[in-house]
């Protein structure tokens, strides 16, 4: 079973795009990366997959329950840290995450001890006068205390110092091995790299791309990097390259899926003081998605 | 009873201030009343030759002179305009401000149903009240035994009973308005609030303006009709009653669609 499953899944606002005709698939057990820049459509995602806001049409089913009809089930199972989570003014953190966890009818007392001693945080605070990195810590707290089996994680590590993301992306291994979905959203494409398992790219709406991280990364294309004097019109005639903007006077940089034969043939012809040919990274094949 | 506990936990300075000034209020002028008393008659006479004024506040049927109709005229306008004003922000607000203080996303994305979530609030609002009327009995009781002068029970309980309807019907209204909005619904609340004292006062002042009594809740408050009669006007209580009811079903129905952002 799927844990998330969307089908034609549609969210207008009026004139604006929201999400359009999204098909997702995020199997159970899986570490999902769900990328895409500001305005894709990520959180308008995940806020219609937790039922903050109504689908205008198509259909969603989280760990086999229907989002709309099957809310309460869902929201039951799930744990759900926001990309910015407020608390209520006056409370300190002990309040906010006692109150999380009797909003599900949890006792959890000591896996919150114990996430509260890894992320450092101060019981006795109060939320108000929180920064943004330990109201999230909070928050990671209220979404993962009581073990839930899926995580919806809306770009979680704003805000978070490096040791503290580093920190929490071992929180959240944990919690995957012992068989929690994890399913974030993220702008910071090296988090997924390292972490997830599956990746998507939504743009504009809609799923541009979903596949095993290790399968994005191989995708036959090489980045190419020059360095000396080169002749750009002989390698613009070449097909399969695409230039990208780091080229200047001295580097030409490019990325190129046509036949390799031909590309040393064009580096033989010229005299290059250095040439370096590699995998790109997921970043490079993010941007080039996007462009 | 999470939510229920938490909103009144979180308002309980809100509670405390303004019962407690309420209270006071009442109580001080209830102190008052033994130094004003031997003046009363020419205060009595001065306060029913004021034309209009005197019709817009219901002091031609009332007699100053007596503790009953002192309370009525001072006792019911201070709890009358702040009762009303404090049921108008605590209800405007209670549901939206989960949206205007960005808390929505967190309570909505636990396992609770929006309808949990509106009984629970709507409760709470209620609660609120009704603590707040406690507390104004409670010292107006206080202040009347601190003078020496016998409790009018029966009046005084009818005066709570009516201004605690009233609260109760401007909340339910006001809860149904709060259901629409994302941002500050305040001015809408105090404005509501203000808007039907002043039909109650048009309503006194002009006979042909009476059919306001029907709307506003500030009709079956009236002192003079309450100690005259004896009873509270049934005839105005019930559609008020049910505006306060639908403003409570419109908040389950809008607020169970409503898209949080």
């Amino acid at each position: 079973m799927n844990a998330i499953e969307t089908n034609k899944l549609t969210k207008s606002y009026g004139k604006s795009r929201g999400i359009n005709e999204l098909h997702l698939a995020v199997a159970e057990g899986d570490f999902f990366g769900f990328i895409g820049p500001n305005g894709a459509g990520k959180s308008t995602t995940i806020r219609t997959l937790l039922g903050l806001i109504s689908p205008t049409s198509g259909s969603a089913k989280v760990l086999g329950y229907d989002i709309v009809s099957e809310k309460e089930k869902i929201l039951r199972e799930i744990g759900y840290l926001p990309s910015e989570i407020n608390f209520y003014s006056g409370m300190k953190v002990k309040d906010a995450i006692k109150y999380s966890a009797d909003l599900r009818h949890a006792k959890c007392i000591d896996k919150q001890k114990n996430l509260c001693e890894r992320l450092g945080l101060d019981l006795n605070k109060k939320v108000d006068e929180l920064s943004l990195g330990n109201r999230k810590k909070v928050g990671i707290v209220c979404a993962i205390q009581h073990s839930p089996k899926l995580l919806i994680l809306d770009e979680p590590t704003s805000g978070l110092d490096p040791l503290m993301q580093k920190e929490f992306f071992n929180i959240l291994m944990e919690e995957n091995e012992q068989g929690s979905t994890i399913f974030f959203s993220s702008h910071i494409l090296s988090e997924v790299q390292n972490y997830c398992h599956t990746a998507a790219f939504i743009k504009d709406g809609r799923i541009i791309m979903s596949d095993k991280v290790e399968n994005l990364e191989q995708t036959g294309t090489k980045k190419v990097t020059i360095t000396g004097q080169f002749d750009d019109k002989k390698l613009a005639a070449l097909s399969g390259v695409t230039p990208t903007e780091s080229s200047n006077n001295k580097q030409t940089c490019f990325f190129y899926n046509g036949n390799l034969q031909a590309l040393l043939e064009l580096l033989a012809s010229e005299n290059p003081k250095d040439i370096t040919i590699t995998e790109p990274s997921l970043e490079e094949i993010f941007m080039n998605y996007y462009e | 009873m999470t939510i229920f506990k938490q909103e009144i936990k979180s308002q309980k300075l809100s509670i405390a201030i303004w019962s407690l000034s309420i209270g006071l209020l009442i109580a001080a002028c209830v102190l008052m009343y033994p130094d004003m008393e031997s003046q009363m008659e020419g205060v009595n006479d001065m306060f029913s030759s004021m034309g209009n004024f005197t019709e817009a506040f219901g002091m031609d049927q009332l007699n100053f002179g007596t503790l009953v109709g002192f309370y009525a005229v001072e006792g019911g306008n201070i709890l009358g305009i702040g009762g009303a004003f404090f049921a108008a922000i605590t209800a405007i607000t209670a549901l939206m401000k989960e949206e205007k203080e960005r808390t929505a996303e967190f309570l909505m994305t636990h396992p609770v149903s929006r309808t949990k979530i509106i009984t629970e609030k709507f409760l709470s609002v209620f609660s609120i009240i009704i603590i707040l009327n406690a507390v104004v009995l409670g010292c107006t009781l206080l202040s009347i035994v601190m003078i020496d002068e016998e409790i009018f029970w029966k009046e005084l309980l009818l005066f709570q009973l009516a201004y605690l309807l009233m609260q109760f019907e401007i909340a339910g209204i006001c809860f149904g308005i709060s259901a629409f909005l994302r941002k500050s619904g305040l001015g809408i609340g105090i404005g509501l609030a203000s808007l039907m004292y002043f039909f109650n006062i048009i309503a006194n002042i002009s006979e042909d303006a009476e059919v306001l009594k029907y709307i506003t809740p500030f009709g079956y408050t009236e002192g003079s009709d309450i100690i005259n009669n004896g009873e509270l006007k049934i005839e105005y209580i019930i559609p008020g009653m049910i505006m306060m009811l639908i403003g409570i079903i419109i908040a389950y129905v809008k607020y169970n669609k409503k898209d949080i952002h």
